[in-house]
């Protein structure tokens, strides 16, 4: 008994195994919806020559910013690192390599990857240099590009609220790429706010089910916020 | 006189139909958001996954966990829904945003949109808008029909890394409405003031005029 139990209790056991040159998927657009404590943990565990797989590359100070402050990371797949110094720093100097994704293609490269689906064919990015070197097809006079999935040996998710067995939640605009992430890792780590018992979730509201989470662990989370733009009133 | 570019916003404003989903992307294609007629019902769709994006938030509705896709805190209106970033771009990609709405650095008579990187300038990334243009098939392109020294944007074929190829059928500039077909623009409306003769020859692409040009009312 206790095997459905995913709970860990502390960082090192949450990032048990991860290792120098491994590959990450880290959830989170912008800095919502990142798993802060696990990006911590990692800066502490100072790993390095990461493939970093995440939509941006936080900012300067926070969230994936931090690897790069460290160096940890030696190529980063994402779809816009326009908000970051350092990330541009490192890359004109090729201490980074970085491969620009679209957005809906790296979702849609990991959600492959997570269901066992090698490659599909998209319209998105046909004609343009993010099809170079890849294999085009035509269907029903329509040019497609072939992606290949993309696969991680940890995926780092944020959710808001999970039971023991790793049923999740998100709230708002954190979900984005969590729920596609904790899918493609080889093993899922998941830093929640809020932890339940089993039962207390209801199964008509999960997002991720349990299956595909390995570790939790219950984080206490900063929630920086990158552009605060109010109602301007008149 | 050119369109500023709130009356280029309000112009675009007219395509919306009641019950439309529209995605705005970043610039003059948000400004969109503020002239949207009362008497209709429009869902804005943000593509870090929220459909039904509201206006940005009092300082008491401030919430981290809920931004769109320029990373603004922003609020959700009733009948909003939240989805991973693969169910956002399904919507996108299988076609079922009614319009959608961005910028552009230059357009050609192909349809061909280059907006994402201007080689030896630092590459900031395409976010979304490959997955946009590929997957909608109702965009308006909003952007400066020239720039400063008085080079065209819309060409024959397009000088800079592609966007997207030949998905493109609506630009709309500061001294025009085009649409794009068989292999060339083809003047729809001006701006209030400007004449044919201006927009053809700040248009370095194929460009069809009919007799009659009616301006551009906003």
């Amino acid at each position: 008994m206790g095997g459905l139990n995913k709970v860990v209790t502390n960082y090192q056991q949450a990032l048990a195994g991860l290792q120098n040159d491994m590959t990450i998927m880290v959830g989170g657009f912008g800095l919502c919806g990142i798993p802060e404590g696990l990006i911590a943990e990692m800066v502490r565990m100072q790993v390095t020559g990461l493939t970093a797989i995440s939509n941006n590359a936080g900012v300067d100070d926070f969230g994936l910013g931090l690897l790069l402050q460290h160096k940890q990371i030696r190529t980063m797949i994402a779809s816009y690192v326009g908000e970051n110094a350092l990330f541009e720093q490192q890359m004109l100097s090729g201490e980074l390599e970085v491969i620009l994704t679209p957005q809906g293609s790296l979702a849609e490269k990991i959600r492959a990857a997570g269901a066992g689906i090698p490659a599909f064919y998209t319209a998105t990015g046909f004609g343009t240099p993010v099809a170079d070197g890849k294999e085009t097809r035509e269907f029903n006079g329509r040019h497609y590009v072939l992606e290949p999935a993309l696969y991680a040996d940890f995926a780092l998710i944020k959710a808001w609220k999970a039971d023991t067995m790793g049923n999740l939640i998100y709230r708002h605009t954190a979900a984005n790429f969590n729920p596609v992430m904790a899918t493609a890792g080889q093993i899922t780590v998941v830093e929640v706010e809020e932890l339940v018992e089993p039962g207390e979730l209801d199964p008509n509201q999960i997002h991720t089910p349990g299956i595909y989470v390995d570790r939790l662990i219950v984080g206490s989370f900063e929630k920086r916020i990158e552009k605060r733009t109010l109602k301007t009133l008149s | 006189m050119a369109l500023t570019r709130e009356q280029m916003a309000k112009r675009v404003a007219q395509e919306l139909h009641d019950g439309d989903y529209v995605n705005l992307g970043i610039g003059i294609p948000t400004l969109v958001a503020n002239y949207i007629p009362a008497d209709i019902d429009v869902m804005l769709q943000s593509e870090n996954g929220l459909l039904g994006m509201g206006e940005f938030p009092t300082e008491a509705e401030v919430d981290a966990d809920l931004i769109n896709a320029g990373k603004q805190t922003v609020t959700a209106v009733d009948g909003a829904a939240f989805f991973s970033s693969a169910d956002s771009f399904a919507m996108i990609r299988g076609g079922h945003v009614d319009l959608t709405v961005l910028g552009a650095f230059e357009v050609d008579v192909e349809g061909s949109i280059a907006s994402w990187m201007i080689p030896g300038k630092l590459v900031k990334g395409m976010g979304g808008a490959m997955d946009l243009v590929a997957g909608a098939h109702n965009i308006i392109v909003t952007m400066m029909h020239a720039d400063k020294a008085g080079n065209s944007k819309l060409l024959p074929q397009c000088q800079l890394p592609l966007t997207g190829y030949r998905c493109i059928q609506r630009v709309l500039t500061d001294l025009a409405l085009l649409k794009i077909e068989d292999g060339a623009f083809h003047l729809l409306e001006r701006a209030p003031g400007v004449s044919v003769e201006e927009i053809q020859q700040k248009t370095a692409g194929k460009l069809i005029c009919p007799r009659h040009v009616p301006e551009i009312k906003v």
